[in-house]
């Protein structure tokens, strides 16, 4: 047991879930007690998505327990199959019901025998994974499934496109700022002249996987999702894979000259230098930046870096070598990928962070007292105690990593984005340096809030005692309005009862 | 569907595919209510990501409640359950020394048969403090029962008269009340209460609804001896063989159940006071219980609606459709249908028709009044299913849990989150505002937005 009071990463099943819906006609379906199937809500409410969320849970209530939950999650697929007519449903257990040890393959089976849609049980272990191994994995389990399928029917094309082409692999639904670095490694793909030929798993339909082998190469941007499809790809068909997440002006660079080789290893003759040097002197205004004045009085600022293994590194990268900014400490919950996370921020930090108990990154950034924070919400928390101001970089996410407008994280607009992340976390120490230069703030203190004298009415202890629980921010609002009331009915003493009685009439 | 049966309520039971928010739901508004608690949730990753996510509940600097999350060791028997309890227990009452520890068991120490019951009482002997044990698990309960499973546990903790040297002085409210006054004007106050044997309320609201609700009785001459749960664990009620309990709250039916059986208490069985109609009619109940004719509560109930009249204006003839969460269906569509709207149907994700027997009688009389159909009431509802019906009624009002109400918006069906009621001040006469602000602010949305256009965002 454990005691914990903080998630980085959620239960698995969310991480099957965030795949099975990311596509487009796949119905989830959970095989769970009532309310383990807040995924709905998660995902309703976070991406403000309109459509219905296609999973369905299959509710396992006591009854089920003394029955056995077959003939219920069979039917419940049956159901569904008629219902939604879905191309492929996916069955998952929580935490909870992946104890209960059924034969669930054995359901899965059995349904697919009744069903048009193909019908899948999620392969993943729900006390040794979480959401995002578990992602990875179930991406995996689909593209190999419909590869299979496609081979065994003689549909697999695996000849290349006549004209360079990639996979985008690994974007998915309630992840940090996907849907805005799709776009915008869309947007990079073309500007390169290569042509996307599939993103999976976001809105792609799973008749397509078997395209998958007519790209040139894979480009996996997230360390955590997406990397064991790119290894079954690459064992399966030679398909190359770029695995360097453009995040940064330098490392979207890199990122691009990988492409460039893999492109040119296959016949093509690119060359992206120009690009690059085009992209990084005039569109991306981070180079500039990092050249300027204004970054200039960050130099040797201390920071520390939280969250994720592909946005804790990249960050750590770009703070350190793009900005002079002094990483006292880089940190990642992904626990399970640590030698990854190490071997990326040498040199580029004083210290390593892994772990996934928020306390010991609450203390260590106590210990440190540095300038800026770049973390997660749970940073964000622990800097706004600490007074220090903190920019959100990694997941778990929270609704204000989804805003309306266009934030990406990655490529050359990404770079723009995150210098301004960046210099809005650290105009407190930009304003300390001004503040030092011109003397302070005004600083005459306002001695009365309000402009006239107390009223002529008095408090009885049990009425002065209830105003004192009503929260401060109105407890102004409730005072006068009831002193208001007390005057118009000709009331000098305020009572507990006055004040309900005034509540009631103004509907304050 | 919609047949229904001329003079009685028409029950349906789909026992469909339906969503809810998980019972242990109840920490995030427990933990606040009792100051002095520590509410330990032993179950697994996805508990804890619930609470934290889907629940939006911040872990604060000083964090009252916490996860005992279950490892593959813990699920495979290899470690002592009593061993890890003690272990997290003493790290607990290290760092905080709470008043009393609440085990809130789930679906997983269910399902590998934990026997948190019979651990509880050989650690709380060892470490000193109380340990309450609450099942408010997903197999057996749907979200706001899970304060039902706390407030029965902890009813069985309310001590007894002889256990506690002077009852009156263990009653906070009654503190509150008397705060600042001399003994003898105390005495001379308690001559205007009736003399009636001791009345208990149990339900969890916020402090000023408690104190609303507790005037409102004083008004009638009746003395509320105390409240389940109060501010403190140290300061629980006294409760013995013939005390009188009222419930606030719709589902309460296991608190109700635990009360009787085991406290012998005698329980008051009326509609809850939700609405100026409801209010009435519980205050009128808990009067005609001790043999007290009520005074001025007719006046009281008009001059509640007639402050409403503005909000009425704007609900009056309009749809609404339950589609079922947090046990608060009932008694919200007598409210509504009191207001003048017209209840499509009232999902409900479970009903117990005695406890909620007095709130079902009145739904009936408020119909036959209103000359309203008596509604269908679907307990455990197919979420699908009501989907269909809702796009064939095409209500105006669609009340629903979370998952369901940003799809249905973008279908242009107005919507309101049925767990906003769980958390708003909806209790009392003055708090019956509070209910149709919540109720006319899509309506009043709708208003304000008439000139955007663009009413569904999805194509068909």
């Amino acid at each position: 047991m454990k005691l914990a009071y903080w998630m980085y990463a959620g239960p698995a099943h969310i991480g099957t879930l965030r795949i099975a819906s990311s596509f487009k006609n796949v119905h989830g379906i959970m095989h769970a007690p009532l309310g383990d199937d807040y995924f709905n809500v998660m995902r309703s409410m976070l991406e403000r998505e309109r459509n219905f969320t296609p999973v369905t849970a299959s509710i396992v209530d006591r009854h089920v327990l003394a029955r056995g939950s077959q003939e219920k999650v069979v039917d419940n697929i049956i159901r569904k199959d008629t219902e939604e007519h879905p191309d492929l449903i996916v069955l998952t257990p929580t935490c909870t019901s992946s104890i209960l040890q059924e034969d669930l393959q054995n359901f899965v089976q059995r349904a697919s025998l009744s069903t048009t849609a193909d019908v899948l049980l999620a392969d993943v272990n729900h006390y040794r994974v979480n959401e995002l191994q578990a992602a990875d994995r179930t991406l995996e389990q689909i593209v190999q499934f419909y590869i299979d399928k496609a081979r065994r029917q003689g549909t697999l094309v695996t000849s290349k496109t006549p004209t360079p082409s990639v996979n985008i692999i690994g974007i998915t639904t309630l992840g940090f700022h996907n849907q805005h670095d799709c776009r915008e490694l869309k947007q990079l793909m073309a500007d390169l002249g290569i042509q996307v030929n599939l993103v999976i798993p976001a809105a792609a339909s799973v008749h397509d996987l078997a395209r998958l082998p007519q790209a040139w190469f894979n480009l996996v941007p997230y360390r955590e999702i997406g990397g064991l499809t790119a290894q079954y790809l690459e064992t399966e068909f030679g398909q190359p894979s770029v695995r360097i997440t453009p995040m940064g002006v330098v490392e979207t660079a890199r990122c691009i000259r990988a492409i460039q080789g893999v492109l040119n290893a296959q016949g093509a003759t690119v060359d992206y230098e120009a690009f690059i040097e085009q992209q990084t002197r005039e569109v991306s205004q981070a180079a500039w930046f990092s050249r300027s004045i204004d970054c200039q009085n960050l130099t040797g600022k201390k920071a520390v870096v939280f969250g994720d293994n592909t946005h804790a590194a990249a960050m750590t990268k770009i703070l350190s070598r793009e900005m002079g900014i002094h990483v006292v400490w880089a940190g990642t919950y992904c626990k399970y990928d640590a030698d990854w996370f190490r071997a990326e921020v040498a040199g580029f930090c004083d210290e390593v962070l892994i772990t996934d108990d928020h306390t010991v990154v609450g203390d260590a950034i106590a210990r440190v007292e540095p300038a800026a924070i770049f973390g997660t919400q749970m940073e964000r928390h622990v800097g706004k105690r600490l007074n220090i101001p903190c920019g959100v970089i990694a997941a778990p996410i929270h609704i204000q990593d989804f805003p309306v407008g266009y934030r990406p994280f990655l490529g050359y607009e990404g770079t723009n984005q995150l210098v301004d992340l960046i210099y809005n976390s650290f105009t407190l120490g930009m304003e300390d340096h001004l503040l030092e230069i011109f003397g302070g703030h005004d600083t005459k203190e306002v001695i009365h809030k309000g402009l006239s004298a107390d009223s002529d009415l008095t408090w009885t202890a049990d009425g002065l005692a209830e105003l004192n629980k009503i929260p401060g921010f109105v407890r102004g609002k409730v005072k006068r309005n009831t002193e208001k009331f007390a005057r118009e009915q000709g009331i000098s003493e305020i009572t507990v009862e006055v004040l309900y009685a005034a509540k009631e009439a103004v509907g304050a | 569907m919609t047949a229904t049966a001329p003079n009685a309520l028409n029950f349906e039971c789909e026992t469909g595919n339906y969503h809810t928010f998980c019972p242990i739901s109840c920490v995030a508004w427990l933990y606040q209510k009792i100051e002095d608690s520590f509410f330990l949730v032993i179950g697994t990753k996805t508990c804890g990501y619930f609470l934290q996510n889907a629940m939006g509940v911040m872990i604060f600097a000083e964090p009252r409640y916490a996860m005992a999350e279950l490892e593959e060791g813990d699920i495979s028997a290899q470690l002592n359950d009593y061993e890890e309890l003690k272990r997290l227990c003493l790290q607990i009452k290290r760092d905080r020394n709470p008043s009393v520890i609440v085990w809130i068991g789930t679906c997983t120490t269910e399902i590998i048969k934990m026997d948190l019951e019979g651990l509880a009482p050989k650690l709380e002997a060892q470490i000193g403090i109380p340990i309450v044990v609450a099942r408010a698990n997903g197999l057996d309960y749907a979200f706001t029962q899970g304060e039902d499973t706390v407030l029965a546990a902890i009813a069985a903790r309310c001590p007894t008269p002889t256990a506690v040297s002077d009852p009156e002085e263990r009653n906070p409210i009654q503190r509150l009340l008397n705060f600042g006054k001399k003994k003898e004007d105390v005495q001379a106050e308690s001559q205007q209460y009736h003399d009636h044997p001791p009345l208990v309320l149990f339900g969890s609201l916020p402090d000023p609804v408690v104190t609303q609700l507790t005037l409102e009785l004083k008004k009638q001459g009746i003395k509320v001896s105390g409240w389940l749960p109060a501010k403190r664990y140290t300061e629980l009620p006294v409760i013995d063989e013939g005390y009188y309990v009222a419930g606030v709250n719709p589902f309460l039916s296991r608190t109700a159940t635990t009360l009787i059986r085991r406290r012998k208490c005698q329980l008051i069985t009326a509609p809850f006071p939700i609405g100026p109609d409801g209010t009435r009619a519980w205050i009128e109940q808990i009067c005609a219980a001790f043999g007290i004719q009520p005074q001025g509560l007719a006046e009281r109930e008009a001059e509640t609606w007639e402050k409403l009249s503005d909000y009425l204006e704007l609900v009056r003839g309009k749809s609404v459709f339950f589609m079922g969460d947090n046990l608060l269906e009932i008694s919200l569509a007598r409210f509504l249908i009191r207001c003048g709207m017209r209840v499509h149907e009232i999902g409900i994700p479970y009903m117990d028709k005695r406890y909620q027997a007095a709130e079902l009688a009145l739904l009936t009389k408020t119909c036959t009044e209103m000359g309203h159909p008596l509604p269908t009431i679907v307990e455990k509802p197919d979420n699908y299913n009501q989907l269909q019906r809702i796009k064939a009624l095409q209500p105006d009002l669609v009340i629903t849990g979370m998952a369901h109400a940003n799809p249905l918006e973008a279908r242009g069906i107005s919507t309101k989150w049925s767990v906003e009621f769980t958390f708003a001040q909806i209790h009392g006469f003055g708090n019956a505002r509070d209910i149709l602000e919540l109720v006319t602010r899509p309506l009043r949305r709708n208003q304000a937005l008439v000139g955007l256009g663009w009413q569904k965002l999805v194509a068909n």
